[in-house]
């Protein structure tokens, strides 16, 4: 009896600690369906507190949302007589498809390197590229082009300063999911960080499914290829027909 | 209008796709060519996947490639006899060319390859034709009517066996020339991921000595049973086929490809291979700056496969 009081306290222990995220979204799936054109995301949440708010530095918090990740390739060109092609290589193990850190501050000033690396915060530190070094002379630059090429793509989104934070208690901040979005479980993390050191943390995810025609659509090519594959022949064959067949009632 | 496609995973703009299946058409009709050199570099520059947009595109090409014959049909613009003998040659040549393409890809330099084909073969294509349909349009112009042209030259070419009649195109000639044409059609074809219509036109005319007037539908009729062949052997092994984006080009397609055959109808042949000429090599010096000029950005990133 007495060790199951003592297991429970050490279970509850987190929930006993100083401030707890209480947390919600605007919505928690994304249905992909074919008029789709990206969504926005409303995060917001309280933080629950026991006590007066401890001292120290004043309260920060971190919003993270990330998709679902994957191996990527990165290419660099050089000039080989005369002609740019493709001349090395890098790859790199597992990178998301879509990263969005908000926060109430800058990065450097809010968040100490030793929780970046705790916790995995920035997207220098969710990217897991081992062992690159032996791949390619300069592989660092290949991360680099990496983050530099997805964050113009719009798919990696740094919002220094974009989650507003009401009385050190309410937060809210909205996140823009880009059309060209990847299916799958994305996760939502939620920083408190007092003094550049994280006090509480809370994980959410947001299902994003095709849905509709889009889900037959995909289904079907990857569950029957022949048969789509033919039917699409058939679709072509007979849009021809039908639009040689309407221009000549109009000409008639 | 946004569209999301299924396959690329991309959302792009409706009414951009219909106009480009429509331009696609629309030359297509005009020329005889299958639009597929056309169609794959437009849909990479909106940003769809390459391996997507090559097997969609062979997709497009089979519908407006269908119109386009229908309306040669009843022109009586194509000869099913040659149409066959061409794409016998053409099957062969096409297996050979998916092997060599395989290979390619292993070596990691698929890309460049298929760049350099299109700069070589559009390029030389191009300027020949450029060369010749001037040359005759010259000629023409300073004999002031209707340029004298036999109806065939006899060469070495008439000395081959196996020969047969070609009725629609009123050619008694040996099969030997048409099937290899038709292979090293193929064989381009597949490496390129493009119908060969562009190629094989300009053969018909010069090599075949075909008349103009059935070089299109015939080059229709062809294409038709490569791309279908294509598509679906792109369906089957990488489901890179993307229904919704195929079906919105499509739409645009076939309607331009009605459009296009009636105005080619009205001009000259020899404006038309002008036209063509000028077309390929545009298009073959866009690709040429492409591998010359220094991009803005040296690094690509392209999602990898598990080891």
């Amino acid at each position: 009896m007495i060790r199951l009081l003592a297991l429970l306290v050490t279970l509850v222990q987190p929930a006993l600690a100083n401030e707890v995220i209480v947390a919600g979204m605007s919505q928690n799936r994304v249905s992909i369906t074919a008029d789709f054109d990206g969504s926005e995301i409303l995060i917001y949440g309280a933080v629950k507190r026991e006590a007066p708010p401890p001292e120290g530095g004043p309260l920060e918090v971190i919003v993270t949302v990330e998709g679902p990740s994957g191996p990527v390739m990165v290419r660099r060109k050089d000039r080989v007589a005369g002609i740019w092609l493709n001349n090395a290589q890098v790859r790199v193990d597992s990178a998301p498809s879509f990263y969005a850190v908000a926060t109430t501050g800058p990065l450097e000033s809010i968040l100490s390197d030793t929780d970046n690396l705790r916790h995995g915060i920035t997207i220098e530190r969710v990217i897991r590229a081992i062992g690159i070094a032996s791949e390619a002379d300069k592989a660092g630059e290949f991360i680099l082009a990496l983050l530099r090429v997805r964050t113009n793509d719009g798919r990696y989104r740094i919002l220094e300063g974009k989650v507003q934070l009401t009385e050190q208690t309410l937060f809210r901040t909205d996140i823009v999911l880009p059309a060209n979005l990847t299916e799958g479980e994305y996760k939502v993390r939620l920083f408190l960080l007092r003094d550049k050191r994280v006090v509480a943390h809370q994980e959410q995810v947001i299902g994003v499914r095709k849905e509709g025609l889009e889900r037959f659509i995909f289904n079907l090519a990857q569950e029957r290829p022949l048969v789509y594959g033919l039917v699409s022949l058939v679709l072509a064959a007979l849009a021809g027909w039908g639009a040689s067949a309407a221009f000549r009632l109009i000409r008639v | 209008m946004q569209l999301y496609l299924p396959i690329a995973e991309v959302s792009v703009n409706a009414f951009l796709i219909l106009g480009l299946g429509g331009i696609v058409g629309f030359l297509s009709g005009m020329f005889g060519v299958g639009g597929g050199f056309l169609i794959t570099p437009l849909l990479f520059f909106i940003g769809v996947p390459p391996a997507v947009a090559v097997a969609t595109g062979a997709n497009q090409v089979v519908a407006s490639s269908v119109s386009g014959v229908l309306a040669q049909l009843r022109r009586k613009g194509v000869d099913f006899q040659m149409g066959t003998v061409l794409l016998m040659g053409g099957i062969v040549g096409s297996a050979v060319g998916v092997w060599v393409f395989s290979l390619m890809t292993k070596l990691g330099q698929v890309d460049l390859f298929v760049q350099l084909s299109y700069v070589l073969f559009l390029g030389l294509i191009g300027a020949m034709m450029l060369q010749e349909s001037l040359r005759s349009l010259l000629k023409s112009r300073q004999a002031g009517g209707a340029p004298i042209r036999r109806a065939h030259v006899h060469s070495w070419v008439h000395g081959l066996p196996f020969k047969m009649k070609f009725r629609a195109s009123g050619l008694y000639i040996s099969v030997i020339p048409p099937l290899l044409i038709g292979a090293s059609v193929g064989f381009l074809a597949a490496i390129m991921g493009v119908g060969g219509g562009f190629i094989m036109v300009p053969a018909m005319i010069y090599l075949l000595g075909m008349p103009t007037k059935v070089v299109i539908g015939t080059s229709l009729f062809q294409i038709i049973f490569v791309t279908a062949f294509t598509t679906v052997m792109h369906a089957v092994t990488s489901q890179t086929v993307d229904m919704m984006l195929a079906l919105v080009l499509i739409l645009g397609g076939v309607i331009g490809a009605q459009i296009g055959t009636r105005v080619g109808v009205r001009l000259k042949a020899e404006q038309l291979r002008i036209l063509l000429s000028l077309l390929v090599l545009a298009v073959a010096i866009r690709i040429a700056v492409d591998l010359l000029v220094t991009p803005d950005e040296l690094y690509s990133v392209a999602p990898g496969v598990l080891p």
